[in-house]
């Protein structure tokens, strides 16, 4: 069972409490892009099999969105944080880092 | 119904408001706990005294809660405080339903409903939890130690006093919590 802390009511919510919202970090890609990286926008996605960074809503609870950063093959959480962020803080990173040295996710590392 | 464990009642209609806004504002704390005369809740708390209360919803929602027939007028006297700040009020009192859960084994209704964990050391009276029960949005606070007060959509009020009493159905009891 996949357990998340939501960052906005510190309840530890079941994921049956959750909504996934997919992958995190999109730069969401507009008018005046290139067709290249609209593509991208629109279809290619991260597939890990290890750390991974998601949207995650508490729909069940006060209803906000948050990310997480996790592992796809241990279902360990790494942590969760605000959405109100493009990349995730120094202290979750940090946290990989020592759990998974030398780690990658898109651009971050 | 069949005979159950505990005592299960709809109880209401209760008054509702619900308040979004800044919750760090003066002014909308100021609405809030003049109306219904408690404190203002923490992150995921209610504070509740007999018919009034206060529960904390999300980041930017509270939960006002009134006599039902005293709604009108609560409405007027927090738009009258609220004028002038940015905020959304509105009576959602006929859109909700409320139950009164209480005995010594009502936390295992609820424990057999949501995912909730209903030890006594993590759910203790002051907290609210807004979660699902089998398959519908629903909400909780612990009036004292052995009594729930549950709210839900009106609309499947049917739905979760059946889940409840089909729960609580005599015999059925776990007792993991005793």
């Amino acid at each position: 069972m996949l357990m998340l802390t939501c960052p906005y009511c510190g309840i530890d919510a079941d994921e049956t409490e959750l909504t996934p919202g997919g992958q995190a970090h999109l730069t969401r890609e507009t008018v005046g892009s290139d067709d290249d990286t609209f593509e991208s926008y629109l279809f290619m996605r991260e597939n890990p099999k290890g750390v991974h960074f998601e949207r995650w809503r508490h729909s069940y609870g006060c209803g906000k969105w948050f990310h997480a950063a996790r592992c796809t093959v241990t279902l360990e959480v790494f942590g969760t944080y605000s959405a109100q962020t493009t990349e995730p803080p120094k202290e979750i990173c940090d946290k990989i880092s020592g759990k998974r040295p030398g780690w990658s996710w898109g651009s971050f590392s | 119904m069949s005979d159950t464990f505990a005592m299960i009642e709809q109880v209401g209609p209760r008054g509702m408001m619900t308040l979004r806004g800044d919750l760090s504002s003066t002014k909308l704390k100021n609405a809030a706990t003049g109306v219904a005369g408690v404190d203002f809740p923490g992150i995921s708390e209610c504070n509740c005294v007999d018919e009034r209360g206060i529960a904390w919803m999300s980041p930017d929602e509270v939960l006002v809660i009134t006599p039902y027939d005293e709604i009108a007028k609560d409405l007027k006297r927090m738009q009258k405080i609220l004028s002038g700040t940015h905020h959304l009020l509105a009576n959602v009192s006929d859109a909700r339903s409320v139950f009164m859960i209480s005995g010594a084994k009502s936390r295992e209704i609820i424990a057999k409903l949501s995912p909730v964990d209903l030890h006594p050391d993590s759910l203790i009276p002051g907290q609210f939890r807004r979660t699902r029960l089998a398959q519908v949005p629903a909400a909780f606070w612990m009036r004292d130690k052995n009594t729930f007060e549950l709210i839900c959509f009106r609309s499947v009020a049917d739905y979760v006093s059946t889940l409840l009493h089909n729960a609580a159905s005599a015999g059925s009891e776990v007792g993991y919590f005793q």
